[in-house]
This record gives structure tokens, C-alpha cells and sequence, in this order.
């Protein structure tokens, strides 16, 4: 019936039309109170001093490209993942192997180290995320105890464990990201919105209730709600590819590092970008990021090789640290804030103090 | 009928936006100057910030040992 047809169309057109009013509006809300810039408010804050960090472990061991890392607890072990498909736990104080797990694929782009620090979780282009517990018994095979945990339909970019070793967030290249049950496997919540493939994402302190952030090649980056799976905020100011996402210590910012080569702070309850760490002469991509434990410093890991450090509040950068040969792919400050971790395509790790 | 499901992914579109439109936000100003505070407040509890001595930082170098 000639009037059935024009129905559809013409309520999509209504959509579209409002779809296109609300985004408008969104950004005049968002304009209305952009009064000032952090940096100026910043002004009147004393400038940080001279500051110099160095490598003062270097982990070797992995065959290839390190792609991801993770602390322990205890503040000394790590466990880190490489393109060879070896996952590794280090002790970072001896840089002695502890134990070591072959995947049954390459490039294992994610890893954690559960709460408890008695299993770590890894996966990769095996589209699944897996958690091995760890065994005191250094002859033990790990493999045989391993527990395939997350399934998604492509690569596994990111994955954490919540605040118990009982549950695991994952993020992965199908665009979706994942909360399961460790023990039984079971799906408790998926989130989608997503375009395309999910990089990074990362879990709200704790205090500040049950929330992440992700970020992907749509350059959005996402807050959502655990519980309900819903979107909460979200950001659309990076230019390309969002490849690391990390809250802010007080839980109300985070920043994010793109391949346009900026890192940007979004503030949460502004509910826009408040900050953009970039310069004319760093053109390569960041790949990772990570504040200090007041969230003063902003550290970034590049393409480049090399890792910048800034002043989250004045803007600036405050220093930059040399050292890799290749790509830094990840980073994590410990667990104490008194050093942080760095991972590179030159198949080593750094700690840094 | 592909005209239906795209009015199902519209709507869905439309709902997102509404929601993200009406949550409340403060100014940048409010935000930037909690974010700053924040720092002030914990910028003597952050290692790097301070700067931590050998005897604590267990990654930085130990004093030379000499061998008997």
C-alpha cells in the first residue's frame, strides 16, 4: 500500500532530522561552559622542577615485539606479552623469569595480573582471553591449568580484571567490549556502540563506582555504566585512533593517547576535553598512558621510541626520556607510584625511577 | 525489511543522544580548579613528585657493595 511505504521513510527522516538537532545540541551544552582553559587556571600553580628519570632495570627475554604489560600488587612482579606468543612473569627488583606460558597464537595483545597476584589473564589474535593461575611450583606446567574465559569473534586488544580475580573486562577488535564470570566463562554484560574495533579500556578507582572507559579506531572515546551496559559520555575529539585510555587518580578526568600523535585530558563532569598534550615536533602516535599517583604528570609512551612527560595541569611537557630502540607499545606507573614500566617493539621492558 | 531495522538503529541513535544530552554539567572552570586541587591535596604523597631516596626506592641504585 502506496501509504504503508511512506511511513518508514518519512519517521527516519524525523529521526535523522532530531538525531542531527540533539548533536547540536550537545555541543552548544558542552560550549556554554567551556569559561576557561585548564592551563590558565593552572597558572598561578608552581612549575615542577628539573626532573629526571632513568632505566634502571631492563627486562630481556621476550623473542619479539612486547605488546602489553601489567603490575602486580606486591609492587615487584610483572607479567608482560609478546608478538612470540610468550607471556611472562618477571620479578622486577632481580629481573628474574618467574614463570613463562606459551599461547597458542602470536601476538598476545593483552595481559593482566589478577588482584590476588595468583593468576595472570592474556590473550590475542586467538580472540579469547584466558587466565592462568600461577603456581608456586616453578616445574608446574601453567598451560594445562589454563581457563579460557572471554570469547569474542576477533582479536583481544585489552583485558582486566575488576576489583576481585572473579571478574574480567575485556575490549577486542569486533567493536564490543565484556564483563565475564572467571569461573564459569559466563557472559555478565556486553557493551556496544563502538564503530569499529575497541584498542584500550580502563576500570574507574574504585571509590568512584562501577564505570569504564574505552577507547577505538572510531576516535571515540566511551564511558559506560557496568552494570547496565549503557553509554554514559561520550568523546569524538581525537583525530584518529584512540590507543590508550586511563582514568585520572581522582576518578573525575581521563586522558587518552592517539595515533594523531596528542594525548588529551576529558574532564567527566564538564563532559568535554579539557586539556591537549601535544607539539608541533611529535608527530608519531602515542601508544599508552599513564598518570603519577597525584595525576601532576602525564606520562606518554610513543611511536617514536621515545616517552614524553607532562604537566597535566600547565600543558607542558617536562621531560623526555630516551632509551627504547624501537616503539613503546605499553606502560603502567607500579603500584606505589614510585616507577613505572615500559614495554617496546625493541623486545625489552624498562622500569623507570 | 532493511527499512525497519534502520529505523530500530535510528531510534537507538536518537535515545543515546537524548540521554547524553540531559546529564548535568559543571563549567570548566569548577572542573579544572577540582582537578588542580586534587593535585595539590596528593602531591606529597606521589613518589615521583618528591623525589625518593635510594634507602626507600628499591629500584634505584643500592650503595656500592665491596667484595671481602
Amino acid at each position: 500500500m502506496a501509504t504503508q511505504e511512506v511511513q518508514p521513510n518519512e519517521t527516519l527522516t524525523n529521526l535523522k532530522a532530531e538525531s542531527d538537532t540533539l548533536k547540536t545540541k550537545l555541543e552548544d551544552e558542552r560550549a556554554k561552559l567551556h569559561d576557561v582553559e585548564l592551563h590558565q587556571v593552572a597558572e598561578k600553580v608552581d612549575g615542577l622542577g628539573q626532573f629526571i628519570m632513568k632505566t634502571r632495570r631492563t627486562l630481556k627475554g621476550h623473542g619479539n615485539k612486547v605488546l602489553c604489560m601489567d603490575w602486580c600488587k606486591d609492587k615487584r612482579r610483572i607479567v608482560s606479552s609478546s608478538q612470540d606468543g610468550k607471556v611472562i612473569v618477571w620479578d622486577a627488583f632481580t629481573t628474574n623469569k618467574e614463570h613463562a606460558v606459551t599461547m597458542p597464537c602470536t601476538w598476545v595483545m593483552a595481559c593482566a595480573y589478577a588482584p590476588s597476584g595468583c593468576a595472570v589473564a592474556c590473550g590475542g589474535l586467538d580472540n579469547k582471553c584466558s587466565v592462568y593461575p600461577l603456581s608456586l611450583d616453578k616445574n608446574e606446567n601453567l598451560a594445562a591449568k589454563k581457563k579460557s574465559v572471554a570469547m569474542h569473534t576477533n582479536y583481544l586488544s585489552a583485558c582486566s580484571f575488576t576489583n576481585s580475580d572473579m571478574q574480567i573486562l575485556t575490549s577486542s577488535g569486533d567493536g564490543t567490549c565484556a564483563l565475564w564470570d572467571v569461573e564459569s566463562g559466563q557472559l555478565l554484560q556486553s557493551f556496544h556502540g563502538h564503530a569499529s574495533d575497541v584498542l584500550c579500556l580502563d576500570l574507574a578507582p574504585s571509590e568512584t563506582g562501577n564505570t569504564f572507559v574505552s577507547g577505538g579506531c572510531d576516535k571515540k572515546a566511551n564511558v559506560w555504566d557496568m552494570r547496565s551496559g549503557q553509554c554514559i559520555q561520550s568523546f569524538e575529539t581525537h583525530e584518529s585512533d584512540i590507543n590508550s585510555v586511563r582514568y585520572y587518580p581522582s576518578g573525575d578526568a581521563f586522558a587518552s593517547g592517539s595515533d594523531d600523535a596528542t594525548c588529551r585530558l576529558y574532564d567527566l563532569r564538564a563532559d568535554r576535553e579539557v586539556a591537549i598534550y601535544s607539539k608541533e615536533s611529535i608527530i608519531f602516535g602515542a601508544s599508552s598512558v599513564d598518570f603519577s599517583l597525584s595525576g601532576r604528570l602525564l606520562f606518554g609512551g610513543y611511536n617514536d621510541y621515545t616517552i614524553n612527560v607532562w604537566d597535566v595541569l600547565k600543558g607542558t611537557r617536562v621531560s623526555i626520556l630516551f632509551g627504547h630502540e624501537n616503539r613503546v607499545s605499553t606502560l603502567r606507573l607500579s603500584p606505589d607510584g614510585t616507577a613505572f614500566c615500559s614495554g617496546s617493539w625493541d623486545h625489552t621492558l624498562r622500569i623507570w625511577a | 525489511m532493511s527499512g525497519s531495522s534502520n529505523l530500530v538503529a535510528m531510534k537507538k541513535i536518537v535515545q543515546q543522544l537524548r540521554f547524553e544530552a540531559s546529564i548535568n554539567r559543571v563549567k570548566v572552570s569548577q572542573a579544572a580548579a577540582d582537578l588542580q586541587q586534587f593535585c595539590m591535596q596528593n602531591a606529597l604523597q606521589d613518589p615521583l613528585l618528591t623525589g625518593v631516596s635510594s634507602s626507600t626506592n628499591p629500584f634505584r641504585p643500592q650503595k656500592v657493595c665491596s667484595f671481602l
